[in-house]
């Protein structure tokens, strides 16, 4: 590591943060890392109350190949990804007989589409076109946030409003229906679309993520945040607003992180969200060491 | 290729690449097989996934210190293995809502990306250890693989019997005295030592193809815990050797880790349109237990 790296910073919070927002690459990726924040700590409370963590493990592999396939294919990177992603959630939501979370059929359709991302990979990079370039692949899994056009973070920004406007709609039948899903049905509250418009909405989130962590880390900032922030609050609309906010704690310090240091910004927000979670449970077992011998 | 399968076979092994692959592959089903029957018998397909992407971080730290791949491979899904243990969270019950499986893995594949970061090798070592490089395992690789394979199959054999209890019946097991959170660390750490092997063959993205989905069949064919396992591995070995086969002939596309899963997610698929056809409900099968 070069010290010239650390050469920029200085001691004065204010001045730093307009040196970093001065560049536009910067600028468009604190705003697709703040859109994805918002409806990942959204989406994330629901993934947690719905236990549909793999399931969101399994649509970010989706979200590879769906990137591998757009490349090959000359699609719009973005655009392809997040069409395909929300596809298949749709058809795999209505298909399914039971909720998607049930896990072993779900494993064997991700390696199979894993697969399928590997083998589009090895067709890209020993095409021509593909050759030069055979970083594609490592961006779609390991994110390239730092990279991201001011074209791209704007549709970012345009998705995750969407996202969070629909889920708003949809949020108290979803709630429900996730506590309690019988009466929740027998009250009438239509069960199989509300879970199927949350999958869109969970692979719309994804795609997001894909694009600021990659398809590898996506749960960094669909689980992370909303499972610290279910530790410590209760109340669903509280939950929330802290996952929110701890997702953009952690995305706004990796990126800072990952502006002065040479190292990835990836790297930085999975860290910091497994501290932020480690300490969580810490202090929560501290809470019962202390509440036992009182 | 001749489409005389003798012939074909005879050519394919004289090269010494294409028998050290048949060799590592057939020692990775051995203990894919036998493991991948708990993995699915106790649904912990997320943690068997979560413990394959830990391989990589384990595999880019192998490089970077210039150690041998297992060398790194097994602290790391060892170390793995014992943080889920430690955070799963007693209150969600007996099926994990994979928040400690999503927080490990998601910060081991961090840690992961920093290790290619600071490694100054090509963007292909990353991709042949996610994909798998197993055109291209040598004599040395081939030995640590078989001892790694041996240590967790004779681990297996040992905790065997009151697995299947605790698996089978995780109440009833507790309430006889059986350790069974212990015993799911313990199984988790014989896996990441099955992931680390594997890792070689099918790269840590696409291990699953081994543990999991030949183990799934199985279990969709036959409820006896013997004949479900001799299945599984059978399977396994199966798919591995015939996408190696395909992969020998497919080049430049040898993408082995792609032929292995679509033949065994074929054969699941397959499994699961037959199944059910004029025979009495199987208590154990995949499908019938409530999550």
């Amino acid at each position: 590591m070069s010290p010239t790296w650390l050469a920029e910073f200085s001691a004065n919070p204010i001045a730093d943060i307009s040196s970093i927002l001065a560049n536009s690459f910067m600028r468009n990726a604190a705003l697709a890392a703040t859109a994805v924040a918002v409806i990942g700590g959204m989406a994330g409370y629901f993934v947690i109350m719905r236990r549909l963590v793999f399931a969101g493990e399994a649509l970010s592999h989706v979200a590879f190949t769906a990137a591998m396939g757009s490349l090959l294919l000359g699609f719009d990177p973005l655009m392809g990804v997040f069409v395909i992603t929300v596809a298949v959630a749709a058809g795999v939501a209505s298909v399914a007989r039971t909720t998607p979370s049930y896990d072993v059929p779900l494993g064997i359709t991700l390696a199979w589409v894993l697969g399928l991302g590997a083998l589009l990979l090895t067709i890209y990079t020993s095409s021509s076109s593909g050759s030069a370039n055979g970083a594609g692949g490592i961006n779609a899994l390991f994110g390239s946030v730092l990279g991201i056009d001011g074209r791209d973070a704007l549709i970012a920004a345009a998705v995750a409003v969407a996202g969070i406007v629909l889920l708003m709609v949809i949020a108290r039948p979803l709630l429900f229906a996730s506590l309690d899903p019988v009466v929740a049905g027998v009250r009438g509250v239509p069960g199989r679309l509300v879970s199927v418009v949350f999958l869109m909405i969970l692979a719309a989130s994804v795609t997001e993520a894909v694009q600021v962590v990659g398809a590898l880390l996506t749960l960094a900032l669909l689980v992370m945040p909303a499972a610290i922030a279910t530790r410590w609050a209760v109340r669903p609309s509280r939950a929330i607003l802290l996952a929110i906010a701890v997702g953009l704690l952690i995305t706004w310090s990796g990126l800072t992180l990952g502006y002065y240091l040479p190292y990835p910004v990836s790297f930085f927000i999975t860290t910091l969200g497994f501290g932020l979670y480690v300490l969580t449970r810490a202090a929560e077992m501290l809470g019962r060491l202390k509440a036992a011998r009182a | 290729m001749s489409w005389n399968l003798a012939l074909d076979l005879q050519q394919m092994l004289q090269f010494h690449f294409m028998q050290n692959a048949f060799l590592a592959t057939a020692v990775t089903a051995l203990v894919a097989g036998p493991l991948g029957y708990f993995v699915v018998l106790r649904a912990q397909t997320f943690a068997a996934h979560a413990l394959s992407h830990a391989g990589f971080t384990g595999a880019v730290a192998a490089l970077l210190l210039g150690i041998p791949p297992l060398a790194g491979l097994l602290p790391v899904g060892v170390a793995s293995a014992l943080g889920m243990g430690m955070l799963e969270d007693r209150r969600t019950g007996r099926q994990s809502d994979g928040i400690a499986i999503a927080a490990v893995f998601t910060f081991g594949l961090g840690l992961g990306l920093l290790f290619l970061t600071l490694y100054p090798g090509q963007a292909e070592d990353a991709y042949s250890i996610l994909f798998g490089g197993v055109l291209s395992i040598s004599d040395g690789d081939l030995e640590t693989i078989s001892v790694a394979g041996l240590a967790a199959l004779v681990g297996l054999v040992l905790i065997g019997r009151p697995l299947l209890f605790a698996s089978l019946d995780p109440d009833v097991a507790l309430a006889r005295g059986v350790p069974t959170r212990l015993l799911s660390t313990v199984f988790l750490a014989l896996l990441a030592f099955a992931v680390a092997e594997a890792i070689q063959v099918v790269g840590t993205l696409l291990i699953f193809a081994l543990v999991v989905t030949p183990a799934a069949t199985a279990q969709l064919v036959t409820a006896r815990p013997a004949r479900a396992i001799a299945l599984s591995t059978a399977l396994a070995l199966l798919f591995a050797w015939v996408g190696i086969f395909i992969a020998f002939y497919a080049d430049p596309y040898s993408v082995v880790g792609f032929y292995v899963t679509t033949l065994a997610t074929g054969a699941y698929l397959l499994a699961r349109a037959t199944s059910g056809l004029g025979r009495r409900p199987n208590p154990f099968r995949a499908g019938n237990r409530s999550p």
